[in-house]
């Protein structure tokens, strides 16, 4: 195949794969143009309310705040999260102990724990804070426990005869091993925590994505409540976008990175069979 | 120590805290039942109606999300597996919903719905259908090929190829995807209670709580917490007795970790 025609057959992909999305968008526009009921308003109102309202004064009274919240809540789930989760996969009693327990408190819906968030941490951003790390800390947790057991026992037997230092062992050979299976973790946290972000939000504050849109909501401003669902969607696809490049760029050494997006469909690839192609993060999903 | 030692210290000592901290002052007792007094409003929610007619409305809530997850996102998720052009076609369209949290639909739903079960439905059905979408598409698109040259060179029709090794090759997949679509679709129906007041489990947590009731609050979110432990035990073992013939008997998805 020539360059020409390379380029010409990924441009082809980007447009089939364009034809979906234009046609549900013209769909909607052509029936709703006219509507007058306020559950299905025009999408041209939707979007002129997007370009007004969200992407004008709301970007920093209401979409800054919640990106702040969402990114502090994250990056304390991921820290926690990993770091319990290391010390749980590599002490086997600890982890027989906490198992009962963790597994009953990440089934629990994390927003029906916001009044507890709300006694400890106060009725600021330090209570919504608490409940997304809250809900996000379990699949990161769980994951590193399972990534952390799944190390190669031989491999650690290599760098004990090394007598590599305990610090060494563990920055050098067991979190990278376990890496990917943290990254698949943190990977649903970030969905949890963005979740957890609107509906802290929405329960209770001043400001932020959920309670705008729940003030809109109330007020039957619906149109612009529709333009807040399409916001919180475009910050979904950005953090997720964001993470994936991210953990391209610090996974490179691992062969499982490189069929993240488009499902391995080599024969003979070393999966086994009934698994997905990359350590996909099963029973800790339900953790919101 | 021996096999149900570790776990049952680790449930005592939990106990022990949440029974200590609120005496000592640690957390707040006026917002902080003990643990004693939390198992003790349990006992008594055990033989009521109200126990059971709310666990039977949010199972109920959850039981046709989980249908109309399946009815969709599965033949979408094969379609998508098992050709190319369909999947170029709704790829990009897919990858960007699914980012969106189906929370955000709550304002629009409420508006749609009301209080109404079907809110819950369609909330539990969006947030399920994503797992069950992808773990169809990877599952029909990890079939070996060989295996299906090989039914044709044997002279199996299309149909018997479809049912005899396409389905039998991704009953794993969609195992998996089954199993977290139904923990993901019965947090999303308690969410959607508590938020909406959506008659369930979730509007009973809101209904203790605003009356200050805690001990009783507590007592339902540790119920919905064992709800969920027992779906997801539940289709675990479902799981290990239907598909223990296939070759890859996972790993340890469901049980210890």
């Amino acid at each position: 195949m020539t360059a020409g025609a390379r380029v010409g057959s990924a441009l082809g992909r980007a447009a089939v794969g364009l034809l979906v999305p234009v046609a549900l968008v013209a769909l909607w526009w052509w029936t709703s143009r006219d509507s007058d009921s306020y559950l299905f308003p025009p999408l041209g109102e939707i979007l002129e309310s997007l370009r007004d309202d969200w992407f004008g004064d709301r970007l920093g009274s209401d979409v800054a705040p919640s990106l702040r919240r969402f990114g502090i809540g994250f990056g304390l789930a991921a820290v926690l999260g990993v770091a319990a989760g290391t010390v749980i996969g590599l002490t086997p009693w600890l982890r027989r102990a906490t198992q009962p327990v963790v597994e009953l408190v990440r089934s629990i819906p994390a927003p029906l724990l916001f009044p507890i968030a709300l006694v400890l941490f106060g009725i600021g951003d330090g209570s919504k804070v608490a409940l997304i790390v809250l809900g996000a800390v379990w699949p990161v947790l769980l994951n590193t426990v399972d990534g952390v057991r799944g190390v190669d026992p031989q491999v650690l037997d290599v760098a004990r005869s090394f007598r590599l230092p305990a610090r060494t062992r563990l920055g050098r050979v067991v979190l990278p091993a376990a890496g990917p299976m943290i990254a698949a973790g943190l990977r649903i946290g970030l969905s949890v925590a963005l979740l957890l972000t609107v509906v802290s939000e929405m329960r209770g504050g001043t400001n932020g994505l959920g309670f705008r849109i729940r003030a809109d909501q109330r007020s039957f401003d619906t149109a612009s409540a529709y333009a807040g669902v399409l916001v919180i969607g475009m910050v979904g696809l950005a953090v997720n976008l964001l993470f994936v490049a991210v953990e391209r760029r610090v996974m490179r050494w691992h062969r499982g990175a490189r069929g993240l997006l488009e499902p391995d469909r080599r024969p003979g690839s070393d999966r086994r069979p009934g698994q997905a192609p990359r350590p996909e993060p099963t029973a800790p999903e339900a953790a919101p | 120590m021996r096999a149900v030692g570790w776990p049952l210290l680790g449930i005592a000592v939990v106990l022990a805290a949440f029974e200590v901290a609120p005496r000592v002052g640690v957390l707040p007792g006026s917002s902080f039942p003990t643990s004693s007094e939390v198992l003790v409003a349990m006992a008594d929610l055990a033989g009521t109606a109200e126990l059971w007619g709310a666990l039977g409305d949010t199972l109920g809530s959850w039981a046709w999300a989980m249908l109309l997850a399946a009815a969709v996102a599965v033949p979408l998720g094969l379609a998508m597996g098992s050709s190319r052009v369909v999947e170029r076609l709704l790829r990009p369209t897919v990858e960007f919903l699914r980012p969106v949290p189906s929370i955000a639909l709550v304002p629009v739903l409420v508006l749609v719905y009301g209080t109404e079960p079907a809110l819950t439905v369609a909330l539990g059905a969006v947030a399920a259908a994503f797992p069950l979408l992808f773990q169809a598409m990877y599952g029909v698109a990890d079939v070996d090929p060989v295996a299906l040259d090989m039914g044709r060179a044997y002279g199996l029709g299309r149909f018997r190829r479809a049912w005899r090794i396409t389905l039998p090759s991704c009953a794993p997949y969609l195992a998996t995807g089954l199993r977290i679509a139904g923990s993901v679709a019965l947090i999303l129906v308690v969410t959607g209670e508590y938020a909406v007041g959506v008659a369930g489990l979730g509007r009973e947590v809101y209904v203790a709580q605003s009356a200050g009731a805690y001990d009783e609050a507590y007592a339902w979110v540790v119920l919905t917490g064992l709800l969920g432990m027992a779906v997801n035990l539940g289709f675990g073992a479902l799981e290990r007795r239907y598909l223990w013939w296939h070759a890859s008997r996972r790993p340890p998805v469901t049980g210890g970790w």
